[in-house]
């Protein structure tokens, strides 16, 4: 920063203690305000109509405040919905998804940032472009090849990759690695070049300056890209849709949609469902804030 | 889903300015000095992913395309004839849902791009004054963002319902005959659904419009308001500008999210009666009823064709100063 502008900032700041921080903003807070409650609208209607038994809305309706409030839907909906099989199907994609990204993403981003060679920024774009494009374009062909793996039938009893845990990870882990490859090989063009430049000198190989130096320093980073992701493959309803035929198999995102047709016209059931389908997010959410906001941040704190 | 690729960018260009000039002096040459051992480890570092992208992105996109010009029922592969242009003849001509498909995705785009993608930056514009709560605001804002479009989906059925939902409560329509069945009736159903949909994309825009208002020089502004620019003026000709880098992004992630409106739509009715979606229309030829591989890729690499626009426009935004 030059002298100049911190002179020029000195004198509004003045003007502008008495002037425009310290305004109230009524008007700012009225609208946000309204709209903050029309937000919470969709999900505080779906939570009260979850808290109220069948027989009581039924008795009073469903606009009304009438009869008990309790959680035996969500007792109910848990167990008559599955929701146990559900969530382990869940951690199951989930979770090797996210570390076979990682991975992936971390050795293609440190290659095409750290090492200078002739195609790293062709490879790099064509990584990114990937990932922007709608999954629908590639589900065609890749669940017919999919289709056509052959697999002995004690691995897969459809005899091919469909229906499998597998083909709904390789799914993923191929769409996300474009994004994590993007985010990452930006985070660590950031980190200075000296760092690999005296681990070279000191002789060690590209594997060493990967594992024991950039990656320690990417820590951060993959904090909160292993935030998103795990909410992104959490969240994914697409690949299991098109791969997933046997229903006990179907993560919870994808088979929340089944429980329409389980608790046919019981809202409060398929209200409490919906319910227990948001609360992992939300503790997410509250548990990795800093990674999730650290996520939209990244590479501007690691100078 | 996945379009946050974008979310480093804003944060990206300060970074990048300040790392390119030391990083400058390791130019050529670096691959030489590399072992023989060093370029098998990166052979497979670069190898492992490039081939995951290839196989399992880059080469069903392609027989995709390839897949459009032929007639297939998706059983032997010995059933696959060619069919030349028949395929995008039908769609384009005989094709009853693709027309409205169309329309429905340019509505989705312009939904997106006139009412979510504005709230999201008016909402971020005002939490990024020092208001109290601000943090609180943000949160609720924030929530529908970590919902799956299809849970956003169930839930705003439970909304719309015809004779038990909360917005029929709301106008007294329920139980009369005048109750709408909001995601039923053809005609208002894409309405309900773009509104379900903003409820997700608005919070998502401002989430990343507080990262760029936050990225503004203060003394833009400062010095804005003192050559006596009000605060319209001052965010409309300076920091509305300063932000060019994100608003490209947010461009491209409206566009895209509006190609890749799938999921609500899914759960509501698989994409029909008056919901008809390009990216519903691939999966309905290729699981539904009277499977026909060849129709359903043609919708596939209409979409294609559709996301390249956008995908270019960022690719070369975001690389044309790369140089390494």
């Amino acid at each position: 920063m030059s002298a100049s502008t911190t002179a020029r900032r000195a004198r509004p700041a003045k003007t502008g203690a008495g002037h425009g921080r310290s305004r109230p903003h009524y008007g700012t807070h009225i609208f946000l305000t309204v709209m903050a409650v029309m937000w919470m609208i969709p999900l505080g209607w779906a939570l009260f109509t979850a808290l109220r038994p069948k027989a009581d809305t039924d008795k009073y309706g469903y606009f009304s405040l009438g009869g008990a409030f309790n959680f035996d839907n969500f007792a109910q909906a848990w167990t008559q919905g599955g929701f146990p099989r559900y969530f382990m199907n869940s951690l199951i994609i989930t979770v090797p998804t996210i570390i076979l990204v990682l991975l992936c993403s971390s050795m293609m981003a440190f290659a095409v940032s750290r090492v200078n060679w002739k195609f790293n920024i062709t490879l790099l774009i064509m990584f990114t472009a990937g990932n922007l494009l709608p999954p629908q374009v590639l589900a065609t062909p890749l669940f017919e090849m999919f289709k056509l793996i052959q697999l002995p039938y004690w691995f897969s009893d459809s005899g091919s990759l469909l229906n499998t845990y597998i083909s709904v990870i390789i799914a993923n882990t191929a769409f996300q690695i474009g994004f994590c490859t993007f985010v990452l090989s930006n985070y660590m063009k950031a980190l200075s070049a000296d760092l690999t430049e005296a681990a070279l000198v000191d002789g060690a190989g590209i594997w060493r300056q990967y594992v024991s130096i950039i990656m320690p320093l990417c820590r951060p980073a993959i904090a909160a890209l292993a935030t998103l992701e795990l909410i992104f493959i959490y969240n994914d309803y697409f690949w299991p849709l098109l791969f997933i035929q046997s229903g006990d198999r179907l993560p919870v995102t994808t088979a929340i949609n089944n429980l329409q047709g389980t608790f046919l016209s019981n809202y409060n059931l398929l209200a409490a469902g919906a319910t227990i389908t948001v609360i992992p997010t939300l503790v997410i959410y509250l548990a990795l804030q800093r990674q999730f906001v650290a996520g939209l941040t990244l590479g501007s704190s690691k100078g | 889903m996945t379009t946050p690729t974008e979310l480093s960018e804003p944060a990206a260009p300060g970074s990048r300015a300040g790392h390119t000039a030391a990083a400058r002096p390791r130019k050529p040459g670096r691959v030489r000095r590399l072992s023989k051992r060093d370029k098998v480890v990166l052979g497979i570092m670069v190898g492992i992913p490039t081939l995951v992208q290839l196989a399992f992105v880059w080469i069903p996109t392609l027989l995709s395309v390839l897949l459009s010009f032929t007639r297939w029922n998706g059983l032997a592969l010995s059933d696959i004839r060619a069919a030349g242009l028949a395929n995008y003849s039908y769609v384009f001509t005989d094709n009853p849902a693709f027309w409205p498909a169309v329309q429905h995705n340019i509505l989705w785009l312009l939904f997106l791009a006139v009412i979510a993608t504005p709230l999201g930056l008016l909402l971020a514009v005002l939490l990024d004054q020092q208001i109290r709560g601000s943090k609180i605001y943000q949160s609720i804002f924030f929530v529908p963002v970590m919902l799956s479009l299809a849970l956003v989906g169930i839930i705003w059925q439970l909304f719309y319902q015809k004779d038990n939902g909360l917005l029929n409560f709301l106008l007294g329509t329920a139980g009369t005959p005048q109750a709408v069945d909001w995601f039923g009736n053809s005609s208002v159903n894409i309405w309900a659904a773009l509104v379900a949909a903003t409820w997700r994309h608005a919070g998502y825009v401002m989430i990343l419009y507080l990262a760029g208002l936050k990225g503004v020089d203060a003394s833009l502004k400062e010095a804005a308001s003192l050559d006596g620019a009000n605060a319209t003026q001052t965010f409309f000709r300076i920091v509305f500008p300063a932000m060019a880098p994100i608003n490209i992004v947010i461009v491209v992630i409206t566009i895209i999210e509006s190609l890749r409106a799938f999921d609500v739509v899914w759960v509501i009715n698989k994409g029909t009666n008056g919901l008809e979606l390009i990216s519903a229309l691939v999966i309905t030829y290729l699981i539904g009823e009277g499977q026909s591989i060849g129709i359903g890729s043609a919708f596939a690499v209409i979409l294609l064709v559709i996301s390249l626009v956008p995908i270019t426009i960022y690719l070369s935004r975001t690389f044309r100063k790369e140089k390494f």
